[in-house]
């Protein structure tokens, strides 16, 4: 085809120039010329009849499949490429066209970060009774968080995770971090802004956690703010986590540095004011589909009484968890329970409050988990209150990227003895890039 | 205070402790699923071990990335994954934790099995959700065609040459050994199926094309209406529709499906049977390494197909 196209050029170009040469000449190129273009129509001719074949044979085959596929059965296959019939040899990329939407795929695309987007639309109804002041409350509809993540390979030796919480008015980076995953001495290192590993729930994102809303005790001891459902610490520092040989057993230790500054339990008022979180986290198989993690945290800041007045936290934390490997899909349980005490210095006094939640969830269809929570917890800052809540939790998931969830909660709030009782909705729904299931 | 000293003190022994000496004396390699493992052992023999993280009766797209996989991958000279993103739901987090920079993407310790092998079903239009978990990159169930066992096989063994260049030789040889028993399997496996050229089937995901193609089976429909969507009720009756208008008797289910669709839809197609295969090594008791995965599948296949057929 292309050498057909060239003689058109050559030809072209030819007519342009013009006769130029002497008339003899001239006559023996028109010859040429002629028999060229003689030659020209019969590729042409030979070309056309080709395509008029192959054309017709493509809708002779198509005209065959339509009406099986008019039975509906073979439902939305996605076109597919004719498979090459030699393997393609070691090393190459992978063939077929990449997934890159629009445009055709420039190669700089290639290099984009994975790019996902989970959004979060809650509703709520009934009675709030005002709430708990460190308690976020929950209007009517509100499309609390859109989480957008962006993650990709950095170099060779690290990689990075974005994730941009963007609410209804403003956005926040939740977490940015690079995390190095070579470094020689089994040491695993973070660095940017990224949840906490204090405890197990606090480095949960929202859309991953089993209910709709957090546990009291993160709203009272882990720095909530009404301004702030997605609360926890999280602060920009640095992370380094280690492996300790013990056999079967898992056993991860991580000391975390940060600014000091994160929601209402820690603020940094000078640059020495830096918090610090230490977790040992053990997990053990207890069988093929059981299996146990065991954790303890302690985290220490300033509070926002000064550089003067510390808020120290202890936490300890158990997760169960059962899954039947053969039916994976169907059937799953896990039971979680986490404790906190926190000590937070103030001018007169230490205020010692105590509090956390115990929950189960258990998936009893492959698109349906139900699950419950109770929650305890004082408050950080007048330990004689103590907040109590029970949850139940029924969730639909129509595929792997969205779900429907729906959340009774039940809320004494311990300053009056006021009682809530609220009905939660929620869809999250998640395009883009298929992110890793949360452990 | 006292208290707090201790808890950092302990954490920073923890941090600076001298990691442990792993034994070198074999070549570790942890595979994605049972089917690598079963490749690898093959090739590697007694110079390599060998751990499968996903057990042959799960379905791989859904394994958890659980704390004990991690310190397997941790101890790993070589990972060979599956690729294509059957595994994108676990095993970066896997990788990524890991702390081991051998077996990272892109290092010489790592080995996607997918890159020289055939892949079906590659999409080339535009694809979305609405499809379904549409694989971009192609059908990650590419190991049931024997053909590509091969040429898995012989990625690992270059591969195992290159990361234990001594062994080389030893390698070459148990791949040749591999080599001649599979391609004596695949005559047996071909004469039992060669009667059934061309007889429709019905599967429950689509897990089977590289398989069916092989043994010149046709898919004609799917117990999910799109993959990884559980089977509706309109789409349960187009399929019994159109498996009674090409009378299609078999339904084949991977283990880790529920039976109760694929059985009720036999139920109503006269002669109608579902057959639970082993879509790998392990799937089903007897499927204890490559060969005997496809000798099982085959067997209870052609057994029967004879039986409906008649051939």
């Amino acid at each position: 085809m292309r050498s057909v196209y060239r003689r058109w050029v050559f030809l072209a170009t030819l007519l342009m120039i013009g006769p130029a040469g002497p008339a003899s000449a001239q006559t023996a190129d028109v010859q040429a010329v002629r028999q060229e273009i003689e030659q020209l129509r019969q590729e042409f001719e030979a070309i056309q009849r080709q395509y008029g074949d192959r054309l017709a044979a493509l809708e002779a085959r198509l005209g065959a499949t339509q009406p099986a596929q008019a039975a509906g059965v073979p439902a939305a296959q996605p076109p597919t490429a004719p498979v090459p019939e030699q393997p393609t040899p070691g090393g190459t990329p992978p063939v077929g066209t990449l997934p890159v939407y629009g445009a055709a795929a420039a190669g700089s695309k290639i290099f984009n970060p994975d790019i996902g987007i989970i959004g979060n639309f809650i509703n709520a109804t009934g009675e709030s009774r005002g709430g708990s002041k460190s308690i976020a409350p929950i209007p009517f509809a509100t499309l609390q968080e859109s989480e957008v993540s962006l993650q990709a390979i950095v170099d060779p030796y690290a990689r990075a995770d974005f994730f941009l919480a963007i609410g209804e008015e403003g956005i926040e980076v939740e977490e940015g971090y690079v995390t190095f995953p070579t470094l020689p001495g089994g040491l695993l290192l973070k660095a940017g802004k990224f949840r906490a590993n204090v405890g197990r729930l606090n480095a949960f994102h929202n859309h991953t956690l089993p209910w709709i809303d957090r546990p009291l005790v993160m709203y009272n001891l882990l720095g909530g703010s009404p301004l702030d459902p997605d609360t926890g610490i999280k602060d920009a520092g640095v992370s380094v986590a280690r492996l300790i040989p013990a056999g079967d057993l898992f056993l991860e230790v991580t000391g975390e540095v940060f600014r000091g500054d994160s929601g209402t339990v820690f603020k940094s008022s000078r640059r020495s004011d830096f918090s610090t979180v230490g977790h040992l986290r053990a997990y053990r198989d207890l069988t093929d589909q059981t299996n146990i993690e065991i954790g303890g945290s302690y985290a220490r800041g300033h509070n926002d009484l000064g550089s003067d007045f510390v808020t120290q936290l202890y936490s300890t934390d158990v997760t169960l968890r059962w899954r039947p490997l053969s039916r994976a899909i169907y059937h799953s349980l896990a039971a979680r329970n986490e404790l906190f005490w926190s000590r937070r210095e103030e001018p007169s006094v230490l205020q010692g409050a105590f509090g956390g939640y115990a929950s189960l969830d258990y998936q009893f269809a492959r698109r349906w988990f139900a699950g419950g929570r109770y929650d305890w917890s004082e408050r950080a800052t007048s330990a004689a209150i103590q907040d109590r809540g029970s949850s139940a939790v029924l969730t639909f998931w129509p595929s792997e990227f969205s779900q429907i969830r729906s959340q009774y909660r039940r809320t004494r709030y311990g300053d009056d003895g006021r009682v809530a009782n609220e009905l939660l909705l929620q869809a999250l729904f998640t395009i883009g890039a298929h992110g890793a299931h949360p452990f | 205070m006292n208290v707090r000293i201790s808890v950092l003190a302990g954490v920073a022994v923890a941090l600076l402790a001298p990691p442990a000496a792993h034994a070198q004396s074999k070549l570790n390699v942890v595979t994605s699923t049972e089917d690598l493992a079963s490749i690898a052992r093959e090739v590697g023999g007694e110079k390599v071990g060998v751990l499968a993280l996903a057990r042959g009766y799960q379905d791989p797209h859904f394994v958890e990335s659980k704390p004990s996989f991690i310190l397997a991958v941790n101890r790993a000279n070589l990972y060979i994954g599956v690729g294509r993103e059957l595994e994108i739901g676990w095993l970066p987090p896997l990788l990524t934790s890991s702390r081991n920079a051998k077996i990272q993407p892109g290092a010489p310790g790592y080995l996607d099995a997918s890159l020289n092998v055939r892949i079906l079903e590659i999409p080339t239009g535009q694809i979305t959700r609405a499809m379904g978990d549409v694989h971009p990159l192609g059908n990650p169930h590419y190991w049931l065609d024997p053909g590509n066992g091969r040429l898995i096989a012989q990625a690992i063994r270059n591969k195992l040459g290159e990361l234990a260049p001594a062994d080389r030789a030893s390698f070459g040889q148990r791949y040749d050994d591999f080599d001649r028993r599979l391609a004596a399997a695949e005559k047996r496996w071909d004469a039992a199926m060669a009667p059934y050229k061309g007889t429709k089937i019905v599967t429950y995901h689509r897990s089977w094309p590289n398989f069916m193609e092989r043994f010149g089976l046709e898919v004609i429909g799917y117990v999910e209406p799109k993959p990884g969507i559980p089977p509706s009720p309109s789409h349960t009756l187009e399929l019994i529709d159109a498996m009674k208008a090409d009378s299609v008797k078999i339904i084949v289910v991977e283990p880790y499906f529920s039976l109760k669709t694929p059985q009720s839809i036999a139920g109503q197609v006269s002669g109608g049977k579902v057959l639970v295969l082993a879509p790998s090594v392990g799937g089903v008791k007897e499927a204890t390494d490559y060969i005997q995965l496809f000798d099982y599948n085959v067997n209870l296949l052609a057994g029967a197909l004879k039986q409906i057929t008649g051939k």
